[in-house]
Protein backbone atom coordinates (compact mmCIF):
# COMPACT_ATOMS: atom_id res chain seq x y z
CA UNK A 1 0.00 0.00 0.00
CA UNK A 2 2.78 2.55 0.63
CA UNK A 3 3.43 4.35 -2.46
CA UNK A 4 5.14 6.83 -1.02
CA UNK A 5 8.71 8.65 -1.88
CA UNK A 6 11.15 6.50 -0.47
CA UNK A 7 13.04 7.92 2.45
CA UNK A 8 16.63 9.16 1.65
CA UNK A 9 18.03 8.57 5.56
CA UNK A 10 20.95 9.75 5.01
CA UNK A 11 22.11 12.92 5.95
CA UNK A 12 26.19 12.72 5.76
CA UNK A 13 26.46 11.71 2.53
CA UNK A 14 28.24 14.42 0.20
CA UNK A 15 25.21 16.31 -0.55
CA UNK A 16 25.78 19.30 -2.26
CA UNK A 17 21.32 20.11 -2.52
CA UNK A 18 19.91 21.85 0.75
CA UNK A 19 17.95 19.35 3.21
CA UNK A 20 13.98 18.36 2.45
CA UNK A 21 12.63 21.15 4.64
CA UNK A 22 14.64 24.28 5.28
CA UNK A 23 14.07 26.71 7.66
CA UNK A 24 16.33 29.74 6.94
CA UNK A 25 17.45 32.51 9.10
CA UNK A 26 13.46 33.56 9.56
CA UNK A 27 12.68 36.46 11.45
CA UNK A 28 9.02 37.37 12.68
CA UNK A 29 8.32 40.94 13.86
CA UNK A 30 4.84 42.40 15.04
CA UNK A 31 4.84 46.08 14.86
CA UNK A 32 3.10 47.50 17.68
CA UNK A 33 2.35 50.69 19.21
CA UNK A 34 5.24 50.87 21.72
CA UNK A 35 7.54 49.44 18.98
CA UNK A 36 8.31 46.49 17.38
CA UNK A 37 7.63 43.09 18.83
CA UNK A 38 10.22 40.73 17.74
CA UNK A 39 8.86 37.05 18.04
CA UNK A 40 11.59 35.12 16.63
CA UNK A 41 15.10 36.24 15.72
CA UNK A 42 16.80 34.31 12.92
CA UNK A 43 15.88 30.93 13.42
CA UNK A 44 17.78 28.61 11.06
CA UNK A 45 16.97 24.62 11.03
CA UNK A 46 17.66 21.70 8.18
CA UNK A 47 15.38 19.25 8.35
CA UNK A 48 16.18 16.10 6.48
CA UNK A 49 13.61 13.74 4.39
CA UNK A 50 12.01 11.54 6.82
CA UNK A 51 13.01 12.94 9.73
CA UNK A 52 11.59 13.60 13.13
CA UNK A 53 11.67 16.78 14.71
CA UNK A 54 10.74 17.90 17.97
CA UNK A 55 10.04 21.79 18.80
CA UNK A 56 10.66 22.52 22.53
CA UNK A 57 10.08 25.60 24.51
CA UNK A 58 8.28 28.06 27.22
CA UNK A 59 4.76 28.96 26.35
CA UNK A 60 5.14 32.25 24.53
CA UNK A 61 8.49 31.48 22.99
CA UNK A 62 6.86 31.90 19.33
CA UNK A 63 6.98 27.76 18.63
CA UNK A 64 3.46 28.10 17.33
CA UNK A 65 4.52 31.26 15.43
CA UNK A 66 7.51 29.24 14.13
CA UNK A 67 4.65 26.55 12.80
CA UNK A 68 2.48 28.83 11.65
CA UNK A 69 5.54 30.07 8.98
CA UNK A 70 6.10 26.34 8.17
CA UNK A 71 2.42 25.73 7.69
CA UNK A 72 2.39 29.25 5.62
CA UNK A 73 -0.28 30.71 7.98
CA UNK A 74 2.02 33.44 8.53
CA UNK A 75 4.62 35.00 6.29
CA UNK A 76 8.09 35.70 7.79
CA UNK A 77 8.91 39.13 8.55
CA UNK A 78 12.82 38.08 6.91
CA UNK A 79 13.81 34.72 5.86
CA UNK A 80 12.05 31.88 4.36
CA UNK A 81 10.75 28.40 4.61
CA UNK A 82 11.83 26.04 1.35
CA UNK A 83 10.05 22.61 1.19
CA UNK A 84 12.31 20.41 -1.89
CA UNK A 85 14.11 24.41 -2.50
CA UNK A 86 10.57 26.12 -3.33
CA UNK A 87 9.78 28.86 -0.87
CA UNK A 88 6.23 28.95 0.87
CA UNK A 89 3.98 31.14 0.43
CA UNK A 90 0.89 29.62 1.45
CA UNK A 91 -1.12 27.15 3.54
CA UNK A 92 -1.24 24.06 1.38
CA UNK A 93 -2.36 19.92 1.67
CA UNK A 94 1.29 19.08 1.25
CA UNK A 95 1.77 20.57 4.60
CA UNK A 96 -0.66 19.31 6.98
CA UNK A 97 -1.24 20.32 10.31
CA UNK A 98 -2.67 18.58 13.19
CA UNK A 99 -3.77 21.08 15.52
CA UNK A 100 -3.25 21.28 19.38
CA UNK A 101 -7.98 21.98 19.51
CA UNK A 102 -8.28 19.26 16.63
CA UNK A 103 -10.22 21.63 14.35
CA UNK A 104 -12.86 18.70 13.23
CA UNK A 105 -15.99 20.27 11.81
CA UNK A 106 -18.74 19.30 14.25
CA UNK A 107 -21.19 19.15 11.74
CA UNK A 108 -19.54 16.25 9.79
CA UNK A 109 -18.95 13.04 10.57
CA UNK A 110 -15.71 11.57 11.30
CA UNK A 111 -15.70 10.43 7.78
CA UNK A 112 -17.12 13.26 5.85
CA UNK A 113 -14.21 15.24 7.68
CA UNK A 114 -11.32 13.43 6.25
CA UNK A 115 -13.59 13.30 2.65
CA UNK A 116 -13.46 17.23 2.42
CA UNK A 117 -9.96 17.07 2.38
CA UNK A 118 -9.48 14.08 -0.08
CA UNK A 119 -11.97 15.84 -2.26
CA UNK A 120 -9.81 18.76 -2.24
CA UNK A 121 -6.70 17.67 -3.03
CA UNK A 122 -7.43 14.52 -5.12
CA UNK A 123 -10.65 16.22 -7.03
CA UNK A 124 -10.10 13.92 -10.31
CA UNK A 125 -9.71 10.65 -8.27
CA UNK A 126 -12.73 8.13 -9.09
CA UNK A 127 -15.02 8.52 -6.62
CA UNK A 128 -14.51 4.93 -5.31
CA UNK A 129 -10.35 5.36 -4.91
CA UNK A 130 -11.53 8.80 -2.66
CA UNK A 131 -13.47 6.73 -0.96
CA UNK A 132 -10.84 3.68 0.00
CA UNK A 133 -8.62 6.85 1.08
CA UNK A 134 -10.68 7.86 3.64
CA UNK A 135 -11.54 4.18 5.03
CA UNK A 136 -8.34 3.22 4.54
CA UNK A 137 -6.90 6.03 6.49
CA UNK A 138 -9.67 5.79 9.31
CA UNK A 139 -8.83 2.01 9.51
CA UNK A 140 -4.67 3.18 9.92
CA UNK A 141 -5.73 4.93 13.29
CA UNK A 142 -8.28 1.97 14.38
CA UNK A 143 -11.47 3.84 13.82
CA UNK A 144 -13.21 2.26 10.99
CA UNK A 145 -16.26 1.56 13.13
CA UNK A 146 -16.85 5.37 14.08
CA UNK A 147 -16.75 6.80 10.48
CA UNK A 148 -20.00 8.11 10.57
CA UNK A 149 -20.11 9.56 14.45
CA UNK A 150 -19.72 13.03 14.34
CA UNK A 151 -17.19 14.81 16.66
CA UNK A 152 -18.71 15.03 19.53
CA UNK A 153 -19.77 11.58 19.75
CA UNK A 154 -15.99 10.92 19.79
CA UNK A 155 -13.31 10.99 22.95
CA UNK A 156 -10.35 13.34 23.07
CA UNK A 157 -8.21 10.72 22.05
CA UNK A 158 -10.38 9.60 19.53
CA UNK A 159 -10.70 12.92 17.41
CA UNK A 160 -7.38 13.73 17.32
CA UNK A 161 -6.83 9.94 15.31
CA UNK A 162 -9.43 11.58 13.05
CA UNK A 163 -6.56 14.88 12.72
CA UNK A 164 -3.79 12.68 11.86
CA UNK A 165 -5.86 10.34 9.41
CA UNK A 166 -7.50 13.63 7.89
CA UNK A 167 -3.85 15.17 7.77
CA UNK A 168 -1.95 12.05 6.57
CA UNK A 169 -4.98 10.64 3.76
CA UNK A 170 -3.88 14.09 1.89
CA UNK A 171 -0.17 12.11 1.42
CA UNK A 172 1.77 15.44 3.04
CA UNK A 173 5.09 16.12 2.65
CA UNK A 174 5.57 17.32 6.29
CA UNK A 175 3.41 16.42 8.89
CA UNK A 176 2.99 19.39 11.34
CA UNK A 177 1.47 18.93 14.89
CA UNK A 178 0.66 21.62 17.02
CA UNK A 179 0.98 20.25 20.70
CA UNK A 180 -1.37 17.76 19.35
CA UNK A 181 -1.33 15.64 22.44
CA UNK A 182 -1.55 18.49 25.16
CA UNK A 183 -5.73 18.39 25.98
CA UNK A 184 -5.66 14.52 26.07
CA UNK A 185 -5.03 12.50 29.42
CA UNK A 186 -1.34 10.91 30.42
CA UNK A 187 -2.77 7.29 29.21
CA UNK A 188 -4.32 8.31 25.82
CA UNK A 189 -1.20 10.61 25.00
CA UNK A 190 1.22 7.44 25.34
CA UNK A 191 -1.03 5.18 23.20
CA UNK A 192 -1.36 7.73 20.75
CA UNK A 193 2.21 8.74 21.01
CA UNK A 194 3.02 5.29 20.12
CA UNK A 195 -0.01 5.25 17.45
CA UNK A 196 1.73 7.94 15.87
CA UNK A 197 5.24 6.57 15.86
CA UNK A 198 4.45 3.56 14.09
CA UNK A 199 2.61 5.86 11.33
CA UNK A 200 5.81 7.70 11.24
CA UNK A 201 7.65 4.63 10.82
CA UNK A 202 4.81 2.84 8.05
CA UNK A 203 4.94 6.38 6.25
CA UNK A 204 8.13 7.72 6.93
CA UNK A 205 7.00 11.02 7.27
CA UNK A 206 8.72 13.91 7.65
CA UNK A 207 6.93 15.29 11.31
CA UNK A 208 7.61 18.68 12.91
CA UNK A 209 5.86 18.62 16.11
CA UNK A 210 6.26 20.89 18.99
CA UNK A 211 5.80 19.68 22.52
CA UNK A 212 5.69 21.02 26.11
CA UNK A 213 6.99 17.24 27.32
CA UNK A 214 10.48 16.54 27.10
CA UNK A 215 9.75 12.86 27.60
CA UNK A 216 7.26 12.96 24.59
CA UNK A 217 9.61 14.68 22.66
CA UNK A 218 12.76 12.08 23.65
CA UNK A 219 10.60 9.45 22.65
CA UNK A 220 9.35 10.65 19.41
CA UNK A 221 12.25 12.44 17.54
CA UNK A 222 15.36 12.08 16.52
CA UNK A 223 16.49 15.56 17.23
CA UNK A 224 15.02 18.33 19.62
CA UNK A 225 15.34 21.53 19.24
CA UNK A 226 14.85 24.01 22.26
CA UNK A 227 14.30 27.10 22.06
CA UNK A 228 15.43 30.03 24.39
CA UNK A 229 12.77 32.65 25.53
CA UNK A 230 10.64 35.09 23.96
CA UNK A 231 10.63 37.89 22.88
CA UNK A 232 13.00 37.86 20.17
CA UNK A 233 13.41 33.34 20.92
CA UNK A 234 16.77 31.63 19.05
CA UNK A 235 17.32 28.17 18.81
CA UNK A 236 19.23 27.59 22.10
CA UNK A 237 20.48 24.19 21.37
CA UNK A 238 20.01 20.80 19.47
CA UNK A 239 19.71 17.65 21.11
CA UNK A 240 20.03 14.23 19.02
CA UNK A 241 18.68 11.48 20.04
CA UNK A 242 20.49 8.73 19.46
CA UNK A 243 17.93 5.70 20.72
CA UNK A 244 17.14 2.85 18.21
CA UNK A 245 14.39 2.34 16.22
CA UNK A 246 11.40 0.94 16.70
CA UNK A 247 11.66 2.60 19.87
CA UNK A 248 10.25 1.20 23.03
CA UNK A 249 9.24 3.22 25.73
CA UNK A 250 10.29 0.98 28.52
CA UNK A 251 13.42 -0.26 27.10
CA UNK A 252 14.35 3.78 26.65
CA UNK A 253 13.64 4.77 30.13
CA UNK A 254 15.95 2.54 31.80
CA UNK A 255 18.23 3.35 29.80
CA UNK A 256 21.00 6.03 31.20
CA UNK A 257 21.33 8.00 28.23
CA UNK A 258 17.55 9.33 28.64
CA UNK A 259 17.98 10.21 31.68
CA UNK A 260 21.43 11.97 30.87
CA UNK A 261 19.23 13.80 27.78
CA UNK A 262 16.38 14.45 29.95
CA UNK A 263 18.21 16.46 32.75
CA UNK A 264 20.51 18.39 29.79
CA UNK A 265 16.93 19.24 28.51
CA UNK A 266 15.33 19.88 31.96
CA UNK A 267 18.51 22.10 32.78
CA UNK A 268 18.07 24.19 29.62
CA UNK A 269 14.66 24.93 30.00
CA UNK A 270 14.44 25.19 34.33
CA UNK A 271 17.76 27.13 34.91
CA UNK A 272 19.19 28.19 31.63
CA UNK A 273 16.30 29.58 30.18
CA UNK A 274 13.68 29.30 33.36
CA UNK A 275 10.55 31.49 32.55
CA UNK A 276 10.64 34.87 33.76
CA UNK A 277 7.38 34.56 35.93
CA UNK A 278 8.10 31.08 37.30
CA UNK B 1 -31.97 22.20 24.03
CA UNK B 2 -32.70 18.28 24.23
CA UNK B 3 -30.23 15.46 24.35
CA UNK B 4 -29.97 13.00 21.69
CA UNK B 5 -32.19 10.28 21.09
CA UNK B 6 -30.65 6.98 22.03
CA UNK B 7 -32.39 4.31 20.23
CA UNK B 8 -31.91 1.01 22.32
CA UNK B 9 -34.43 -1.60 20.85
CA UNK B 10 -34.05 -4.24 23.72
CA UNK B 11 -35.27 -2.25 26.49
CA UNK B 12 -38.83 -1.30 25.69
CA UNK B 13 -40.64 -2.10 29.02
CA UNK B 14 -38.12 0.05 30.76
CA UNK B 15 -38.84 3.01 28.72
CA UNK B 16 -42.82 2.66 29.05
CA UNK B 17 -42.52 2.91 32.57
CA UNK B 18 -39.67 5.49 31.44
CA UNK B 19 -42.84 7.02 29.50
CA UNK B 20 -44.92 7.04 32.19
CA UNK B 21 -42.61 8.70 34.79
CA UNK B 22 -41.85 11.23 32.01
CA UNK B 23 -45.95 11.97 31.46
CA UNK B 24 -46.47 12.55 35.28
CA UNK B 25 -43.10 14.51 35.48
CA UNK B 26 -44.63 16.67 32.73
CA UNK B 27 -47.92 17.04 34.35
CA UNK B 28 -45.71 18.25 37.40
CA UNK B 29 -44.64 20.98 35.38
CA UNK B 30 -48.17 22.28 34.50
CA UNK B 31 -49.09 22.91 37.99
CA UNK B 32 -46.88 26.19 39.01
CA UNK B 33 -48.02 27.94 35.61
CA UNK B 34 -51.74 27.02 36.44
CA UNK B 35 -51.51 28.26 39.75
CA UNK B 36 -50.21 31.31 38.54
CA UNK B 37 -52.72 31.83 36.10
CA UNK B 38 -55.39 31.15 38.58
CA UNK B 39 -54.14 33.98 41.37
CA UNK B 40 -53.81 36.50 38.40
CA UNK B 41 -57.32 35.74 37.19
CA UNK B 42 -58.32 36.10 40.80
CA UNK B 43 -56.80 39.45 41.16
CA UNK B 44 -58.16 40.79 38.16
CA UNK B 45 -61.57 39.54 39.26
CA UNK B 46 -61.07 41.41 42.71
CA UNK B 47 -59.68 44.56 41.33
CA UNK B 48 -62.76 44.80 38.66
CA UNK B 49 -65.56 44.10 40.79
CA UNK B 50 -66.11 47.65 42.20
CA UNK B 51 -69.09 49.21 40.27
CA UNK B 52 -67.28 51.55 38.89
CA UNK B 53 -64.24 49.95 37.25
CA UNK B 54 -63.42 50.87 33.76
CA UNK B 55 -62.55 47.21 32.67
CA UNK B 56 -65.06 44.09 32.96
CA UNK B 57 -64.08 41.33 34.87
CA UNK B 58 -62.78 38.11 33.50
CA UNK B 59 -66.34 36.18 33.78
CA UNK B 60 -67.53 39.31 32.10
CA UNK B 61 -65.07 39.40 29.80
CA UNK B 62 -65.71 35.81 29.10
CA UNK B 63 -69.19 35.79 28.56
CA UNK B 64 -69.02 39.25 26.69
CA UNK B 65 -67.12 37.61 23.65
CA UNK B 66 -68.63 33.58 24.12
CA UNK B 67 -69.88 34.15 20.60
CA UNK B 68 -65.83 34.92 19.15
CA UNK B 69 -64.48 32.38 21.59
CA UNK B 70 -66.85 29.41 20.18
CA UNK B 71 -66.63 30.88 16.68
CA UNK B 72 -63.35 32.13 15.48
CA UNK B 73 -64.40 30.72 11.62
CA UNK B 74 -67.74 33.42 11.44
CA UNK B 75 -67.52 35.54 8.13
CA UNK B 76 -70.40 38.21 7.59
CA UNK B 77 -68.30 39.95 5.46
CA UNK B 78 -65.86 43.28 5.32
CA UNK B 79 -63.82 43.34 8.71
CA UNK B 80 -66.97 41.16 10.70
CA UNK B 81 -64.83 38.13 10.70
CA UNK B 82 -64.03 35.93 13.35
CA UNK B 83 -60.81 35.83 14.82
CA UNK B 84 -59.48 33.50 13.20
CA UNK B 85 -59.64 35.14 9.73
CA UNK B 86 -58.32 38.43 11.65
CA UNK B 87 -55.21 36.38 12.87
CA UNK B 88 -54.94 34.66 9.53
CA UNK B 89 -55.04 37.80 7.94
CA UNK B 90 -52.23 39.26 9.72
CA UNK B 91 -49.92 36.51 9.71
CA UNK B 92 -50.08 36.44 5.76
CA UNK B 93 -48.50 39.81 6.11
CA UNK B 94 -45.89 38.50 8.21
CA UNK B 95 -45.24 35.46 6.50
CA UNK B 96 -44.45 38.12 2.87
CA UNK B 97 -42.77 40.50 4.97
CA UNK B 98 -40.91 38.33 7.26
CA UNK B 99 -39.49 35.59 4.39
CA UNK B 100 -38.68 38.75 2.42
CA UNK B 101 -36.62 39.76 5.60
CA UNK B 102 -34.65 36.56 6.18
CA UNK B 103 -33.82 36.24 2.45
CA UNK B 104 -32.59 39.47 1.56
CA UNK B 105 -31.01 39.86 5.46
CA UNK B 106 -28.98 36.44 5.31
CA UNK B 107 -28.06 37.23 2.28
CA UNK B 108 -26.49 40.57 3.02
CA UNK B 109 -25.72 39.66 6.45
CA UNK B 110 -23.43 37.02 5.01
CA UNK B 111 -22.18 39.68 2.33
CA UNK B 112 -20.98 42.02 4.57
CA UNK B 113 -19.59 39.63 6.87
CA UNK B 114 -17.11 38.15 4.90
CA UNK B 115 -15.85 41.68 3.52
CA UNK B 116 -14.27 43.81 5.86
CA UNK B 117 -14.77 46.67 3.76
CA UNK B 118 -18.48 46.00 3.38
CA UNK B 119 -18.31 45.53 6.83
CA UNK B 120 -16.66 49.13 7.94
CA UNK B 121 -19.15 50.98 5.65
CA UNK B 122 -22.40 49.33 6.35
CA UNK B 123 -22.79 47.91 10.12
CA UNK B 124 -22.88 51.64 11.36
CA UNK B 125 -25.55 51.99 9.06
CA UNK B 126 -27.28 49.44 10.29
CA UNK B 127 -26.62 50.15 14.00
CA UNK B 128 -28.46 53.21 13.40
CA UNK B 129 -31.36 52.14 11.32
CA UNK B 130 -32.08 49.15 13.81
CA UNK B 131 -33.07 50.81 16.42
CA UNK B 132 -35.70 53.27 14.35
CA UNK B 133 -39.30 52.21 15.87
CA UNK B 134 -41.66 49.77 13.29
CA UNK B 135 -43.93 52.27 13.37
CA UNK B 136 -42.17 55.03 12.35
CA UNK B 137 -41.54 53.29 8.76
CA UNK B 138 -45.05 53.29 8.18
CA UNK B 139 -45.53 57.14 6.78
CA UNK B 140 -42.38 56.75 4.37
CA UNK B 141 -43.80 53.69 3.05
CA UNK B 142 -47.29 54.63 2.95
CA UNK B 143 -45.94 57.33 0.55
CA UNK B 144 -44.05 55.40 -1.65
CA UNK B 145 -46.50 52.34 -1.96
CA UNK B 146 -49.94 54.72 -2.01
CA UNK B 147 -51.42 51.40 -0.55
CA UNK B 148 -52.01 50.37 2.86
CA UNK B 149 -51.64 46.09 2.25
CA UNK B 150 -48.08 46.97 0.55
CA UNK B 151 -47.42 49.06 3.05
CA UNK B 152 -47.63 46.71 6.09
CA UNK B 153 -45.75 44.33 4.44
CA UNK B 154 -43.20 47.11 4.03
CA UNK B 155 -42.88 48.05 7.64
CA UNK B 156 -42.13 44.01 9.08
CA UNK B 157 -39.64 43.38 6.42
CA UNK B 158 -37.94 46.55 7.62
CA UNK B 159 -38.36 45.65 10.85
CA UNK B 160 -37.39 42.00 10.91
CA UNK B 161 -34.15 42.76 8.56
CA UNK B 162 -31.68 44.49 10.79
CA UNK B 163 -31.48 41.53 13.94
CA UNK B 164 -31.29 39.01 10.72
CA UNK B 165 -28.69 41.06 9.09
CA UNK B 166 -26.73 41.88 12.30
CA UNK B 167 -26.77 38.54 13.56
CA UNK B 168 -26.11 36.50 10.28
CA UNK B 169 -22.87 39.20 9.70
CA UNK B 170 -22.05 38.52 13.90
CA UNK B 171 -22.24 34.75 13.03
CA UNK B 172 -19.88 34.74 9.66
CA UNK B 173 -17.52 37.03 11.97
CA UNK B 174 -17.57 34.44 14.34
CA UNK B 175 -16.32 31.70 12.63
CA UNK B 176 -13.57 29.91 14.26
CA UNK B 177 -10.21 30.92 13.13
CA UNK B 178 -8.93 27.06 13.22
CA UNK B 179 -11.98 25.93 10.77
CA UNK B 180 -10.71 29.21 8.33
CA UNK B 181 -7.23 27.51 9.33
CA UNK B 182 -8.66 23.86 8.17
CA UNK B 183 -10.11 25.91 4.65
CA UNK B 184 -6.69 27.73 3.87
CA UNK B 185 -5.00 23.99 4.39
CA UNK B 186 -6.82 21.83 2.47
CA UNK B 187 -7.24 24.79 -0.08
CA UNK B 188 -10.68 24.07 -0.39
CA UNK B 189 -12.83 26.16 -3.53
CA UNK B 190 -14.89 29.01 -2.53
CA UNK B 191 -18.43 27.00 -2.87
CA UNK B 192 -17.20 24.26 -0.75
CA UNK B 193 -16.18 26.74 2.05
CA UNK B 194 -19.32 28.21 1.54
CA UNK B 195 -21.57 25.14 2.49
CA UNK B 196 -19.14 23.32 4.57
CA UNK B 197 -17.66 25.83 7.16
CA UNK B 198 -19.11 28.80 6.62
CA UNK B 199 -23.11 28.16 6.46
CA UNK B 200 -22.65 25.22 8.89
CA UNK B 201 -20.75 27.85 11.05
CA UNK B 202 -23.59 30.66 11.01
CA UNK B 203 -26.90 29.22 11.11
CA UNK B 204 -27.25 29.43 14.81
CA UNK B 205 -26.47 32.62 14.15
CA UNK B 206 -29.11 32.90 11.81
CA UNK B 207 -31.50 31.44 13.60
CA UNK B 208 -31.42 33.73 16.58
CA UNK B 209 -31.87 36.67 14.31
CA UNK B 210 -34.67 35.02 13.06
CA UNK B 211 -35.98 34.16 15.98
CA UNK B 212 -35.81 38.14 17.33
CA UNK B 213 -36.68 39.03 13.90
CA UNK B 214 -40.05 37.36 13.77
CA UNK B 215 -40.85 38.34 17.65
CA UNK B 216 -40.45 41.71 15.99
CA UNK B 217 -42.65 41.30 12.92
CA UNK B 218 -45.09 40.55 15.34
CA UNK B 219 -45.11 43.15 17.85
CA UNK B 220 -45.28 45.56 14.34
CA UNK B 221 -48.00 44.25 12.52
CA UNK B 222 -50.68 44.63 15.58
CA UNK B 223 -49.33 48.25 15.53
CA UNK B 224 -49.38 48.95 11.85
CA UNK B 225 -52.54 47.43 11.54
CA UNK B 226 -53.82 49.36 13.74
CA UNK B 227 -53.21 52.36 11.58
CA UNK B 228 -53.78 51.11 7.81
CA UNK B 229 -57.50 49.67 9.19
CA UNK B 230 -58.99 46.76 6.60
CA UNK B 231 -58.90 42.84 8.22
CA UNK B 232 -56.58 42.19 10.96
CA UNK B 233 -56.09 41.36 14.31
CA UNK B 234 -54.64 44.78 14.89
CA UNK B 235 -57.46 46.79 13.22
CA UNK B 236 -59.32 44.47 15.13
CA UNK B 237 -58.59 45.40 18.10
CA UNK B 238 -58.32 49.35 17.35
CA UNK B 239 -62.16 48.70 15.86
CA UNK B 240 -63.21 47.09 19.43
CA UNK B 241 -62.10 50.04 21.27
CA UNK B 242 -63.65 52.81 19.54
CA UNK B 243 -66.95 50.63 19.45
CA UNK B 244 -66.38 50.34 23.04
CA UNK B 245 -65.95 46.59 23.02
CA UNK B 246 -63.16 46.18 25.82
CA UNK B 247 -63.76 42.41 26.24
CA UNK B 248 -63.02 42.15 22.67
CA UNK B 249 -59.77 43.84 23.37
CA UNK B 250 -58.77 41.73 26.22
CA UNK B 251 -59.88 38.63 24.07
CA UNK B 252 -58.02 39.61 21.13
CA UNK B 253 -54.86 40.36 22.94
CA UNK B 254 -54.86 37.11 24.59
CA UNK B 255 -54.67 35.77 20.58
CA UNK B 256 -52.06 37.92 20.33
CA UNK B 257 -49.87 36.72 22.74
CA UNK B 258 -50.41 33.08 21.73
CA UNK B 259 -50.06 33.33 17.98
CA UNK B 260 -46.45 35.21 19.27
CA UNK B 261 -45.26 32.43 21.27
CA UNK B 262 -46.41 29.80 18.60
CA UNK B 263 -44.58 31.62 16.27
CA UNK B 264 -41.23 31.84 18.22
CA UNK B 265 -42.03 28.45 19.28
CA UNK B 266 -41.83 27.39 15.38
CA UNK B 267 -38.84 29.34 14.47
CA UNK B 268 -37.63 27.36 17.81
CA UNK B 269 -38.63 24.13 16.42
CA UNK B 270 -37.61 24.69 12.54
CA UNK B 271 -34.34 25.37 13.70
CA UNK B 272 -34.01 21.90 15.61
CA UNK B 273 -34.62 20.56 12.55
CA UNK B 274 -31.87 22.29 10.84
CA UNK B 275 -29.03 22.89 13.41
CA UNK B 276 -27.02 19.95 13.88
CA UNK B 277 -27.49 18.41 17.14
CA UNK B 278 -23.63 19.54 18.36
CA UNK B 279 -24.56 23.25 17.46
CA UNK B 280 -27.24 23.80 20.14
CA UNK B 281 -26.97 25.55 22.66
Amino acid sequence: MQVLNTPTQSTNSLQTQEPFLVIDNLTKVYPTATGDFVVLDGISLGVNEGEFVCVIGHSGCGKSTLLDMVAGFRQPTEGEVRLQTQTISEPGPDRMVVFQNYSLLPWLTAYENIYLGVNSVFPNKPEAAKKHIVMEHLAMVGLADVANKKPSALSGGMKQRVCIARALALRPKVLILDEPFGALDPITREELQEELLKIWQDHQITVLMITHDIDEALFLSDRVVMMTNGPAAKIGEVMQVPFARPRDRARMMEDPKFYELRNEALDFLYHRYAHDDT
Amino acid sequence: MTAPLDIRPARSRVNLQHLGSQAVNWLKGLIPPAVAILIFLAIWQLLTMGPDANLPTPIRTVSDTWELIINPFFNYGGTDKGLFWQVFTSLQRVALGFTLAAVVGIALGILVGTSSLMYSALDPLFQILRTVPPLAWLPISLAAFQQANPSAIFVIFITAIWPIIINTTEGVRQIPQDYNNVARVLRLSKSEYFFKILFPATVPYIFTGLRIGIGLSWLAIVAAEMLIGGVGIGFFIWDAWNSSRISDIIIAIIYVGIVGLLLDRLIVFVGGLVLPEEQKQ
